[in-house]
């Protein structure tokens, strides 16, 4: 479990994160979202036990990331932002090294446990030095679950993976959320959307949202945009459409396709369906179009389209 | 404590994948063998102008320590500097280990190395108690190493405090460089300078605590004490560094 308490830190007159407060339960997995610069490694790095607040405070498993940190290091699993990997070492030795620092009992076997999670077996007796990025990545992955942490803390887990690795970390993930807490840092919409409980968006050091994907979704966006297609070209209903009250902005999009808006709360899709079989046109299909993760994302941040 | 051992034994395989380490451990053992051979040959040059020259066991631990400031460096600029270069400190410092645990592991590995090493020279006093007539002084031969490993504890200890201020090895480098060449060399002579504080000059002047005492078999509490306090000085900085860091 993971408390966070008006987390601030400053980085001599620069705050890097403001005031930061949020909570991830055991059997949850929590985003971290927001663009690069937002505090999101500097929030993991304190949490982590790395380096202590300015200001605020925070429990991880019940203990004070400050006055407990020991206990705090010895719950948690941390994959950092850069990877940190010793390049003459090989992944084996790498994690029976850290292994021994956590004073694990049958070290061997939880390296030989962690190497089978992630999929690094057979490249057990190969020099870090020599891996590829992703599977860097993964021995980084399988040091955070040596321990068997209570809580997990992730960084960009998926950054650098190819497209087949990406889903095999995210299911992994998905897998030890079920019974662990994670906490994962991404600037990627889609892979938040997939695998978290519940995501954080911060920006410029400070919460701007916080909800589930499938919640944020529905509150920022409604039934405010709606997409229409009708057989052939579209160009005169442009027109038609936008001279019916309520309606505020037409789109003509190719292949007979458009999209407009209307004002919240105020259905006009019946009004347009009319003046649509009444210009002699065939309707092909109207839905409402939600905002997707991305323009949320977008909005929220303040760095809006166009 | 177990930490510590941890840290130490990585730190000690590590100089030996390392070329720098094979370097001045062969470089140490040739020159001091070279010294020890014109010594020995010397005394047993048949014309002697004055009393029978006996070369005794500090023509091995002297020069072997005065090589040892210039290599210690070279020892211990990688230590921490590099951790925080590769960014693998941050691995270490997000581990349940304590700040002081990581500093001393570390010093614990280099001394490794260098009692290794110094292991290594023993064949010289051996050679030596061979060839002299009745053999060497066992007491002196003990003071002569165990100042010799205090000296060199205390020199590492520094040189790691130092490795944890930069991220740059070099910079490492040079600085625990000229710190130890200051310690050296340069710290005792203001004692011929300013005689009112001759005494204390005299007292920090390391040099002063092995050539006047140790190397001739004679072991003064001050002399244990003074290297002990200067260890306890460069762990206490490099732990000191490493809380300034989290706190930055």
């Amino acid at each position: 479990m993971i408390r966070v308490n008006g987390l601030t830190k400053d980085y001599g007159a620069r705050r890097a994160i403001d005031n930061l407060t949020f909570e991830a339960k055991q059997g949850e997995i929590l985003g971290f979202l927001g663009p690069n610069g937002a505090g999101k490694t500097t929030t993991m790095r304190i949490l982590s036990g790395y380096m202590p607040p300015t200001a605020g405070n925070a429990q991880i498993a019940g203990y004070d990331i400050v006055r407990e940190s020991l206990e705090v290091r010895r719950r948690v699993g941390y994959l950092p932002e850069t990877v940190p990997l010793y390049n003459d070492m090989t992944v084996f030795d790498y994690l029976k090294f850290m292994a021994d620092l956590r004073h694990l009992p049958q070290a061997e076997d939880r390296v030989e446990h962690a190497l089978e999670m992630v999929g690094l077996v057979e490249r057990a007796d190969g020099y870090i030095g020599n891996l590829s990025k992703g599977m860097r990545q993964r021995v980084g992955l399988a040091q955070a679950l040596l321990h068997r942490p209570e809580v997990l803390i992730l960084d960009e887990p998926t950054i650098g993976l190819d497209p087949a690795q990406v889903v095999e970390v995210r299911n992994l993930i998905r897998e030890l959320g079920k019974e662990r807490t994670v906490l994962l840092s991404t600037h990627i919409l889609s892979e938040a959307q997939q695998i978290c409980d519940r995501v954080v968006i911060i920006n410029k050091g400070r919460i701007v949202a916080e909800d589930s994907p499938d919640n944020l979704q529905a509150r920022l966006s409604g039934a405010q945009r709606v997409s229409l297609r009708v057989r052939g070209e579209s160009d005169d209903l442009v027109e038609k459409i936008a001279a019916i009250p309520g309606v505020q902005e037409v789109i003509a999009l190719p292949d007979g396709a458009l999209e407009f808006q209307h004002a919240p709360g105020q259905d006009v899709r019946p009004e347009v369906a009319r003046t649509v079989i009444q210009a002699n046109y065939d309707l092909l299909e109207m839905h409402p179009v939600g905002m997707s993760l991305e323009e949320i994302f977008l909005e929220l941040t303040g760095k809006k389209r166009k | 404590m177990r930490n510590m051992w941890i840290i130490a034994k990585r730190e000690y395989k590590h100089y030996f994948i390392s070329p720098i380490a094979y370097v001045i451990m062969f470089t140490i053992l040739v020159i001091v063998g070279i010294v020890f051979a014109l010594n020995v040959w010397q005394a047993s040059q048949p014309i002697v102008m004055y009393s029978p020259y006996v070369p005794e066991v500090s023509i091995i631990t002297g020069p072997m320590l005065f090589m040892f400031i210039f290599s210690i460096p070279a020892l211990t600029m990688r230590l921490l500097a590099d951790e925080h270069r590769t960014g693998t400190l941050e691995l270490l410092l997000t581990a349940p280990l304590r700040d002081w645990e990581l500093i001393a592991g570390k010093w614990l590995g280099s001394l490794l190395f260098v009692l290794t090493l110094v292991a290594i020279s023993l064949l010289y006093p051996l050679i030596l108690h061979l060839l002299i007539e009745p053999g060497l002084d066992l007491g002196v031969l003990l003071t002569n190493y165990l100042g010799l490993i205090l000296i060199s504890a205390a020199l590492l200890a520094i040189g790691v405090g130092i490795s944890a201020m930069f991220s740059n090895q070099i910079a490492a480098f040079f600085t625990t460089l000229v710190v130890l060449v200051v310690l050296w060399f340069l710290i005792g002579a203001p004692a011929e300078i300013v005689p009112r504080f001759s005494d204390f000059f005299r007292y920090i002047d390391i040099r002063d605590h092995f050539y006047n005492s140790m190397a001739n078999g004679v072991l003064n509490l001050s002399d244990v004490i003074f290297p002990l306090t200067l260890l306890a000085l460069g762990l206490f900085l490099g732990t000191l560094t490493i809380e300034i860091r989290r706190w930055r």
